[in-house]
């Protein structure tokens, strides 16, 4: 098939899969700090709220977008583009999966397969910063100023940290592409081990994992270093003055952002789309076996409904996760399903651990937050990076 | 393909340079900067320097704009004043700006032989392998010795900046 048709029909499903996630995130993340604070959550707006999402987008459209008199125009409406473009470009190198054969058409599960993928996603998460930056100095507004400051600041300083965290297991792969990456990383130790990079020798990628997780944290503006948005000193922090689509876009940046460095890092340590321990032990079948357990639960809520609607919408989603489970198990459908189900689970595992934190942790003071990356987390990573090339270099 | 996306961010670069001269305001010419980068990055990348394109976009795009960016926004420094310019300046400087630029134009197409041309992708050394490679062996020396003179400046910058203890 035509190579451009192709790309553009993958770049179209990639994008729309990637912002209804990101829409449904907001929903995941509502939803899973409620459970954590003992409340309900969005509960109106469709069964167990799903809709929510929906009429939030709907909200945001259909509301007026306010600029602020003496904001600097150009740069003001230019700062979200800047926010969302970054942040959609990055996972334009993510591979979902293996290369897959459709009806005869071999193809790659991902957009672009560049050889040095790792290093466009440095680049591209150090262009993120002029969006936020911007945005927050065109606002014209004392709060938007500091937070863009913030945010500015603090990307610049968790860089660094992250960038090393990422060296070291690209030590032992010995390829920045991540494609060559995940089949470094396939195969088993003693058999049922997997050779995933946080297990790997020479030296356990361990650390590496945990700091790159830290500067992820704080790369994404999110609990415990979201310092850029603290609402209990500077309102909203940069997007402050945002309203209506404007707004939207900063949060959708903020969300894809998160997806694309969970797939990084899924990508980088836990050895992508390889499932959890061998397929001649039945890893196979662990997707069919997850969605049954889901339909059970739903079928069995549908026959003790609490509310009016149980009875119809407990047995509808019990069915599409009947329908999944089947799909897992189609010949044709199985090389594509069953890389992207052990991929997705790794990503949203560590979405969970993302959302988890924002739940439990307290924010960070200022000066804490540059002290732990300047005088910790910089001089362990580079310390760790060190061990790691000299084991790499032994053996 | 690779002629109009040449074009493109050629024309790109051209425009964001000639828009950092031309704007007042410190933070727009800052971001034009940003925009020259970016456009010569791609040029980069075109020409088969994989790893020397994203380092541009890491270093400079990334690291060394933002700071300046971060340095204007926490001055507040606002749009610069015109002053009048000098009768000569205005009547001579863009005669005189096309006729130097047509000179370097002229004796580049007159020293470098015709058929001598750049061809899109037909190098293939550039990737961070090759790059590490020539870095850790041909020009080891030239590359220490430049690690310790942005040392020598790092710790120079730290001695400025601290304060004076009595």
């Amino acid at each position: 098939m035509n190579f451009f048709l192709l790309t553009v029909l993958k770049a179209v499903i990639i994008i729309f899969v990637l912002l209804t996630f990101c829409a449904y995130l907001t929903w995941i993340e509502r939803k899973v700090l409620a459970h954590i604070q003992l409340r309900p959550g969005p509960y109106r707006v469709g069964p167990h709220g799903l809709l929510q999402p929906l009429s939030d987008v709907v909200k945001l459209i259909t509301k007026e977008g306010v600029i602020p008199a003496n904001a600097n125009k150009v740069f003001y409406v230019l700062a979200p583009f800047l926010a969302v473009a970054t942040a959609l470009l990055s996972i334009s190198v993510i591979p979902f999966g293996p290369e897959i054969e459709i009806f005869g058409i071999k193809t790659q599960m991902g957009l672009a397969d560049l050889n040095a993928s790792a290093l466009l996603i440095l680049a591209i998460s150090s262009l993120g910063v002029y969006g936020i930056a911007i945005g927050g100095w065109a606002s014209n507004s004392k709060y938007s100023l500091l937070g863009g400051l913030r945010s500015s600041a603090q990307m610049i300083s968790y860089e660094l940290p992250m960038a090393l965290a990422i060296a070291a297991p690209l030590l032992i792969v010995n390829t920045l592409s991540f494609r060559e990456m995940v089949a470094a990383q396939s195969g088993y130790w003693l058999g049922f081990i997997p050779k995933w990079n946080v297990f790997a020798g020479p030296f356990p990628q361990i650390f590496s994992f945990l700091f790159f997780l830290t500067a992820a944290f704080a790369e994404t503006n999110r609990v415990p270093f979201d310092l850029p948005e603290a609402e209990s000193e500077l309102v909203a922090g940069f997007h402050t003055e945002y309203s209506s689509v404007n707004f939207a876009a900063f949060f959708t940046a903020e969300y894809a952002n998160i997806v694309t460095i969970c797939c990084v890092a899924t990508l980088l340590f836990l050895g992508g789309w390889t499932p959890l321990w061998p397929a001649a032990y039945g890893s196979d079948y662990v997707p069919s076996v997850a969605f049954l357990a889901v339909a059970a639960v739903m079928l069995y809520h549908a026959t003790q409904p609490l509310r009016f609607w149980d009875k119809y919408t407990y047995p509808v989603f019990g069915l599409i996760a009947l329908v999944f489970a089947g799909a897992f198990q189609v010949p044709l459908l199985k090389p594509i399903l069953i890389p992207l189900f052990w991929f997705a689970a790794k990503t949203l595992s560590l979405i969970f651990v993302f959302i988890w934190i924002r739940g439990t942790l307290p924010r960070f003071r200022y000066d804490q937050l540059m002290k732990f990356a300047w005088t910790f987390l910089f001089p362990v990573a580079l310390v760790n990076l060190l061990i790691t090339g000299l084991l790499v270099a032994l053996t | 393909m690779d002629g109009l996306i040449f074009l493109t961010c050629a024309f790109i670069a051209v425009a964001c340079a000639t828009n950092l001269v031309l704007q007042t305001h410190p933070i727009s010419s800052a971001i034009s900067l940003v925009g020259v980068m970016v456009s010569l990055a791609v040029l980069y990348l075109l020409l088969g320097g994989e790893f020397i394109g994203f380092a541009q976009l890491i270093v400079y795009a990334g690291a060394i704009m933002v700071l300046f960016v971060f340095v204007i926004m926490l001055l507040n420094a606002g749009a610069e004043r015109q002053y009048k310019r000098s009768v000569w300046v205005t009547v001579l400087g863009v005669p005189l700006l096309f006729g130097f630029l047509g000179l370097v134009a002229y004796f580049i197409q007159s020293r470098v032989p015709a058929t001598d041309t750049v061809k899109f992708g037909a190098w293939t050394g550039g990737s961070a392998r090759d790059f590490g490679r020539v870095l850790f062996s041909t020009y080891l020396l030239p590359f220490e010795v430049t690690s310790i003179l942005i040392l020598i400046a790092i710790v120079g910058a730290i001695v400025l900046a601290q304060k004076e203890i009595d």
